[in-house]
C-alpha cells in the first residue's frame, strides 16, 4: 500500500545520535551528585525519559529509588535527593516546601535540581524567596529533541502552545532556537530558511545570533528549513482526522510515540502499550492511508498470512525445520501486529459509528466549503443541547468561527449561552481565552470593511492597500479563511469524484475535502523558492513571512540530496495528518521531510490547552 | 501494488465498490470481521508455538520491565512500606557537601555549555560513541568578575541570554531600567524579559511600573503571565484595574470560585461576584450561576433527606449516583425531569420552573426532558411531549427536533420497537425513513413502504430476512399473494 516513491528521494539522516547525546548528558549530570540518591521525575518527563534511558542506566549511576513528582510530602530515607523537572514555578515551589520541611524536621540532606531543557530566572527567584537558594544545587539538562520516529522529532513541550499564543510569553523561543541550532550543528549547515509567523521569525532571528562563529561541518544532511507558527493555520488541527495514524491519535491518544490499547482492542483482559513507528511493518504501511483503505489492506494481509501458515501442511521434517527457523518468527510477529491493528480498526469503527461520525464529517466539510452554514449551526446547536462531548462542541464552534471569520453577534450569544447551560457556566473563562486567541469571536460591526477594503485596494496602489489592511488587522486577528481557500485552492470542487485509494493531492488526508493550509504553504514556498507571488496570501495571513540564508558557508547551488531534505518546524504543535500530508508531498516531489514539532497535537489537545473551567 | 489492490477488491467484495462511509455496517465493517476471523483462526496455531522469551523482543511490546515508568510505579507501590519506617529522621553522620557560595559548580561553566558550543558534541561523537560529554570545568576568572561591573544594557542582556548570573542593581534610573527592559524584549527571550520584570517589580513602585508597562505590550503580557503563575492575585488585580481592563479583572475574580470547595461558601462568593464589572452578556451568566448553585443546594438537601427517608419510590428505584451540586444547568434540568417531573411550577425543583427561571429554549428543554423520560421508560410522558392539539381537537405529533434525532435518542435509551416504530414513521425523508426502519427492525414500516411502492422484488428480498413463522413473514406472504396489488415488477 506504500505509494511508489520517487527513486531519487534522499535517505533520512540518522537521528538516534540525538538520543545518545541526551543520555550522555544526563549521565554526566547524575555523576555530579556522587553517591546514592533518590530521583524525582516530573510526570510528563517520564515517557520522554523512557525513550532514551532505562532504569539500569540510572541505577548504574547510583540512582536508588525513582519517584514521580506528585506535589505531596516526600517519603525518602536517602540523604541525597535529585529532582528532574521542567522549569515550572509550581514544581519549584513544591521542592522548596520539601526542603523547608526537612529543615524544620532537622533532617540534613543534599538536593539537586536538574532543569530541562533550561532553568528560568523566575525559578531562581522562587528558590531565593523561599530561603533555600544555596541549599540546593541546580543544573540544566539540554534535552531539546526527542526523535519519535525516523522522520518525527518532538520537543515534548505541549505547554509551548498556550504559553506562547495565549499568554504571549516568549520563554520557549530560545528553547526552539537552541533546538534548531543543535540540528544545524549536527546535520547542517542549512542553506536556506523560510518561515511564517511571529514566533517563527523570532526563532529564526535568535538562532542567527546563536550560530555566529560556528564551524562548518563537511557532511550535510539537511539543506532547507521551514518554520511555521501554529496560529497561521488553526483550521487543519481542528478537523477530524481520518488518516489511520491521526485517527488512532484522536481516539486512543498516542503519547510519545506509544499508545495504550485497552481490553476492547486486545480482546483479552489486559491492555497493552504499543510503540507506533516505522519499525512496525504493518503500521508503517497503513499509517498514512485514509481509513477507508485500511480494511482492504488488513484483509489482504490476513489472507497472505493464512497462506504462509498453510504452507506447513504437507511439509516433511526437513522443510518444517527450515520453516520454523526461517519464517515462523517473522510470521508470528506479523500475526501479532496484524491482530492488533485489526482490533484497533474495529474499535475505531465501533466508536465512530456510535457518534454519527459521518454526519460530523459532513458538517465539517460544509464549514470548509462555506456551504449550508445554517444547517451546520443547527447541527452544532443540537450537539450542544444533547451534551455530547464538551470538547467536540467547542471544536466545531471554533471551526465555524475561523472559517466564517467570526460568528454573527446573534449566533455567538445564543450558542455561547447554550454552551454554558450544557457544560457549565464556568466555561465563561474558556470563552474569554478563545476570544483572546481569535479562535471563537463575534464578527465586528466593522467587518464589512473587508468588502470595502478590497474595493479600495483595486482603486489605490498596493502599498496603500497594504497599510489599510494593517490598520484593520491590528484591531483583531482575522482568519480570512475563505479568501485564502480560494486563493490557494484548498477546497476542491465537491462535485468531482475523489478516489481515496489513489490520492492525487494532499486533500486525501481529509477525504478529498480540504488541502491543509499549513502544508499547502510549505509546498508553495518550496516550489517558488520563497514567497514571491504569494503576496496576497501572506497579506491575508497577517504577514510575518520571511526567507533568508541559513549559513554563510553552505553552498546554495549544491544540488545534492541534502537540498531535498527539508526540515519543517511547527511551533505550537502539528498533527499526524499534517505529517502524512507532508510524506505524501515528499513522495510526489522527491523530497524527504523531517518534522520537528514542539509537540504532537490534535483537536482535543488544542482545545484542552485553552480550557479554563478548573483550578 | 496497484495490481494487488484490484485483486483484493475482487476477493473481498465482488460488488462494485461503493463510496466508503463510517456508518456503513455492511461494507468495511464486515470485511474487518472477516479478517479478524481469519487471524483468530490462526491463533491456536501460533499460541502453541509461542515461546515466552521473544515476547519482549518485538518492537511493539510496550513497556518492558525495567522501563522508567514501570519502575516508578513499583516505587509508589512499595513506598507505603517505607513510609512507616521513616517516621524518625535519620541523622546523617557526614554532612553532605554543598557549595556555599551562590554559584554552584555547574553554574560556573554554564555560559559555556549553553547555546554556544556544540563542537564538544560533535567531537565526542566522532572519536568514540561512548565517551561522556563533559564541558570544560573552568573558564578563566575574568569571565565572571564583571558580573557586577559596568555593562551596557545590551551586554547585560547578552549575558543573561547565555544563562550567566548578572547583577541588575546598577540599573537605577527609570530610564536605565526601561532601556534594559526594551533591550530584553528585542532579544525575544521570555526568560530574560521576565527576569528583568522581577527586578523592576522589586525596585519600582507599582504605579510607575504599571504606567510604563502600558505602552509595552510584550513586557506587559510577560508580567501578567508571571503574576498568574506565582498566583499574585492581588497585584494582578491592581494591574488590570490600573490598565482599565475591568472585564478581565471581573473574570479573574470570578475564577477564584473554582478554588472554593464548600458549596455554601462558593454560593456566597458567587453572590459577591454579581457586582463585578462583567460585560452585560456575562453578567447575566454569572447571575445564573449564582441562582443555579443556590437552587442546587436546596434541591440536594431535600432530596438527600427524601432518599434517606426511604419513603419516596423513585429514589428507591433509581438511587442517585452523584450529588447534583455544581453540575451544569442542563444536567440539573435532566435530574429534575428524572426525579421531579410532575411537580407543580411553584417548587424549586420543578422542571417547568427551571425552564422559566433560566430561559431555557424550547428545543433544549425538549431534548432534555425526552432523554430523561426515555431513560425511565415513561413512554406515555414521551408521547405527551409531542402531542399538540389543534383547535379542532385533533392530535398531531410535533417536534422541535427532527424525528430522526428523536429516534436516535429513544434508541439510545433502548426503547422497544413499538415505540420506535411510531417515531420512525414520522421521519419526513422517505429514504432516511426506510433505512432507519431497516436498521431498527421496524418491519411493519418497511413492508408497508414496499407495498406502497408496489415493489415485489424488494418485498421478496425482505422476506428472506424475516424469521420463520413470524407475524411479519405471514404478512409479507399475504401481500405477495394478494391479487389486488398491481406489482410493478
Amino acid at each position: 500500500m506504500a505509494h511508489s516513491a520517487r527513486k531519487d528521494s534522499p535517505e533520512l539522516p540518522d537521528f538516534s545520535m540525538l538520543k545518545r547525546l541526551a543520555k550522555d548528558q544526563l549521565i554526566y549530570l547524575l555523576e555530579q551528585l556522587p553517591g546514592k540518591k533518590d530521583l524525582f521525575i516530573e510526570a510528563d518527563l517520564m515517557s520522554p525519559l523512557d525513550r532514551i534511558a532505562n532504569v539500569s542506566t540510572l541505577r548504574q549511576h547510583e540512582v536508588d529509588k525513582l519517584y514521580k513528582v506528585e506535589y505531596k510530602p516526600v517519603i525518602s530515607n536517602s540523604d541525597q535527593l535529585c529532582f528532574l523537572i521542567r522549569p515550572r514555578i509550581q514544581t519549584v515551589k513544591w521542592i522548596c516546601d520539601v526542603v523547608n520541611a526537612d529543615k524544620a524536621a532537622g533532617k540534613a540532606r543534599s538536593y539537586k535540581i536538574i532543569f530541562t531543557s533550561q532553568k528560568f530566572y523566575a525559578c531562581d527567584a522562587v528558590l531565593e524567596e523561599q530561603g533555600i537558594f544555596g541549599d540546593v544545587t541546580t543544573d540544566e539538562w539540554p534535552f531539546y529533541l526527542l526523535p519519535l520516529d525516523e522522520d518525527i522529532i518532538s520537543l515534548e513541550l505541549p505547554e509551548f502552545f498556550r504559553d506562547n499564543f495565549l499568554a504571549g510569553d516568549q520563554r520557549w523561543v530560545r528553547t526552539a532556537s537552541n533546538a534548531l541550532h543543535l540540528l544545524h550543528s549536527l546535520y547542517g549547515p542549512f542553506s536556506k530558511v523560510y518561515g511564517i509567523g511571529r514566533c517563527s521569525k523570532m526563532v529564526y532571528e535568535s538562532w542567527r545570533q546563536i550560530k555566529e562563529g560556528e564551524q562548518k561541518t563537511d557532511k550535510v544532511d539537511i539543506g532547507k528549513v521551514f518554520l511555521i507558527d501554529r496560529d497561521v493555520d488553526y483550521v487543519t488541527p481542528l478537523c477530524s482526522q481520518v488518516v489511520y495514524e491521526g485517527l488512532v491519535d484522536d481516539i486512543f491518544r498516542i503519547k510519545c510515540g506509544c499508545v495504550e490499547l485497552g481490553p476492547d482492542v486486545t480482546s483479552s483482559d489486559k491492555s497493552i502499550k504499543v510503540m507506533l513507528n516505522s519499525q512496525d511493518k504493518v503500521f508503517n504501511e497503513i499509517r498514512n492511508e485514509h481509513f477507508s483503505n485500511v480494511f482492504g489492506f488488513l484483509s489482504q494481509k490476513a489472507r497472505n498470512l493464512q497462506t504462509a501458515y498453510d504452507k506447513r501442511r504437507g511439509m516433511d521434517i526437513q522443510q518444517m525445520k527450515t520453516f520454523v527457523s526461517e519464517e515462523l518468527k517473522g510470521l508470528k510477529q506479523e500475526h501479532r501486529l496484524l491482530s492488533l491493528h485489526i482490533g484497533a480498526s474495529e474499535s475505531i469503527m465501533k466508536k465512530k459509528t456510535k457518534q454519527d461520525f459521518q454526519e460530523l464529517l459532513k458538517t465539517e466539510h460544509s464549514l470548509l466549503e462555506g456551504f449550508e452554514i445554517r444547517e451546520c449551526i443547527s447541527f452544532i446547536e443540537e450537539h450542544i443541547n444533547r451534551q455530547i462531548s464538551m470538547i467536540e462542541s467547542l471544536r466545531l464552534l471554533c471551526l465555524l468561527s475561523i472559517t466564517e471569520n467570526g460568528l454573527l453577534p446573534k449566533d455567538y450569544r445564543s450558542l455561547k449561552a447554550q454552551y454554558l447551560k450544557s457544560y457549565g457556566i464556568n466555561h465563561l473563562l474558556t470563552f474569554a481565552n478563545l476570544r483572546q486567541l481569535g479562535l471563537l469571536v463575534e464578527q465586528q460591526p466593522g467587518e464589512t470593511l473587508t468588502a470595502m477594503e478590497s474595493k479600495v485596494g483595486k482603486l489605490v496602489n498596493d502599498k496603500t492597500a497594504g497599510k489599510l489592511t494593517d490598520a484593520f488587522s491590528s484591531l483583531a486577528k482575522k482568519s480570512n479563511f475563505r479568501a485564502l481557500s480560494r486563493k490557494l485552492n484548498l477546497v476542491p470542487k465537491s462535485d468531482e469524484e475523489y478516489d481515496l485509494r489513489v490520492p492525487r493531492d494532499m486533500a486525501y488526508i481529509f477525504s478529498g475535502a480540504y488541502v491543509p493550509l499549513s502544508c499547502k504553504l510549505i509546498e508553495q514556498v518550496l516550489e517558488r523558492d520563497g514567497w514571491t507571488g504569494l503576496e496576497e496570501v501572506t497579506r491575508l495571513l497577517n504577514a510575518h513571512e520571511f526567507a533568508g540564508p541559513g549559513s554563510n558557508g553552505a553552498d546554495l547551488a549544491a544540488k545534492n540530496d541534502a537540498q531535498r531534505t527539508i526540515l519543517v518546524m511547527f511551533l505550537g504543535g502539528c498533527t499526524y495528518s499534517e505529517i502524512s500530508a507532508l510524506r505524501f508531498l515528499g513522495r510526489e516531489r522527491g523530497f524527504k521531510f523531517i518534522v520537528v514539532t514542539t509537540a504532537i497535537t490534535n483537536s482535543s489537545r488544542l482545545i484542552e490547552a485553552l480550557l479554563d473551567n478548573h483550578v | 501494488m496497484m495490481k494487488s489492490r484490484t485483486d483484493e477488491e475482487e476477493f473481498w467484495h465482488s460488488t462494485k465498490c461503493k463510496p466508503f462511509t463510517f456508518d456503513d455496517d455492511d461494507d468495511g465493517f464486515s470485511k474487518l470481521k472477516e479478517s479478524k476471523q481469519a487471524v483468530n483462526n490462526i491463533r491456536p496455531l501460533v499460541d502453541e508455538e509461542e515461546d515466552e522469551d521473544d515476547v519482549e523482543k518485538v518492537s511493539w511490546s510496550g513497556e518492558p520491565v525495567g522501563s522508567i515508568s514501570w519502575s516508578v510505579r513499583e516505587t509508589a507501590a512499595s513506598s507505603q512500606r517505607t513510609d512507616r519506617e521513616s517516621t524518625f529522621p535519620k541523622t546523617s553522620t557526614d554532612p553532605p557537601t554543598r557549595s556555599l557560595s551562590g554559584y554552584s559548580l555547574s553554574s560556573l561553566f554554564k555560559g559555556k555549555t549553553k547555546g554556544g558550543n556544540f563542537q564538544a558534541f560533535t567531537d565526542s561523537l566522532s572519536d568514540s560513541s561512548v565517551r561522556l560529554y563533559a564541558p570544560e570545568l573552568r573558564k578563566p576568572k575574568s569571565d565572571y568578575k564583571d558580573a557586577v561591573s559596568d555593562l551596557s544594557p545590551e551586554e547585560t542582556v547578552q549575558r543573561m541570554l547565555q544563562g550567566k548570573v548578572v547583577s541588575l542593581e546598577k540599573f537605577r534610573s527609570l530610564q536605565d531600567k526601561m532601556c534594559l527592559l526594551d533591550v530584553s524584549v528585542s532579544a525575544h527571550d521570555g526568560n530574560v524579559i521576565t527576569a528583568v520584570l522581577i527586578y523592576l517589580k522589586r525596585t519600582l513602585s507599582k504605579d510607575v511600573l504599571f504606567r510604563e508597562l502600558e505602552s509595552r505590550q510584550t513586557a506587559l503580557r510577560h508580567f501578567i503571565h508571571y503574576l498568574t503563575e506565582t498566583r499574585d492575585q492581588r497585584l494582578l488585580l491592581e494591574l488590570l484595574r490600573a490598565l482599565g481592563r475591568t472585564e478581565d479583572m471581573a473574570l479573574l475574580q470570578y475564577k477564584e470560585h473554582l478554588r472554593i470547595a464548600d458549596e455554601n461558601k462558593r454560593r456566597d462568593f458567587l453572590k459577591s461576584c454579581l457586582s463585578l464589572p462583567f460585560s452585560a452578556e456575562d453578567s447575566g451568566h454569572v447571575q445564573d450561576h449564582y441562582t443555579l448553585l443556590e437552587r442546587q443546594i436546596i434541591i440536594e438537601a431535600t432530596d438527600r433527606q427524601a432518599e434517606r427517608g426511604g419513603k419516596v419510590e423513585i429514589f428507591q428505584k433509581f438511587p442517585r449516583r452523584a450529588s447534583i451540586l455544581n453540575m451544569p444547568l442542563v444536567t440539573t434540568l435532566y435530574y429534575c425531569c428524572f426525579y421531579h417531573y410532575t411537580e407543580s411550577e411553584g417548587t424549586y425543583s420543578s422542571p417547568l420552573n427551571i425552564r422559566q427561571t433560566f430561559k431555557i429554549s424550547k428545543k433544549q428543554y425538549f431534548v432534555t426532558a425526552l432523554a430523561a423520560r426515555a431513560k425511565l421508560k415513561a413512554w406515555s410522558d414521551v408521547d405527551a411531549l409531542f402531542t399538540s392539539r389543534n383547535w379542532l381537537g385533533f392530535t398531531r405529533k410535533k417536534s422541535p427536533l427532527s424525528f430522526q434525532r428523536v429516534v436516535d435518542i429513544l434508541q439510545k435509551n433502548s426503547a422497544p420497537t413499538q415505540v420506535l416504530q411510531e417515531y420512525v414513521a414520522l421521519v419526513d425523508d422517505s429514504d432516511l425513513r426506510i433505512s432507519l426502519a431497516q436498521k431498527l427492525k421496524c418491519h411493519d414500516i418497511v413492508i408497508n413502504m414496499y407495498r406502497d411502492l408496489k415493489d415485489r422484488q424488494l418485498l421478496l428480498g425482505y422476506l428472506k430476512k424475516m424469521e420463520r413463522g413470524s407475524v411479519e413473514e405471514r404478512k409479507i406472504n399475504e401481500l405477495l399473494n394478494n391479487s389486488q396489488i398491481r406489482w410493478k415488477n
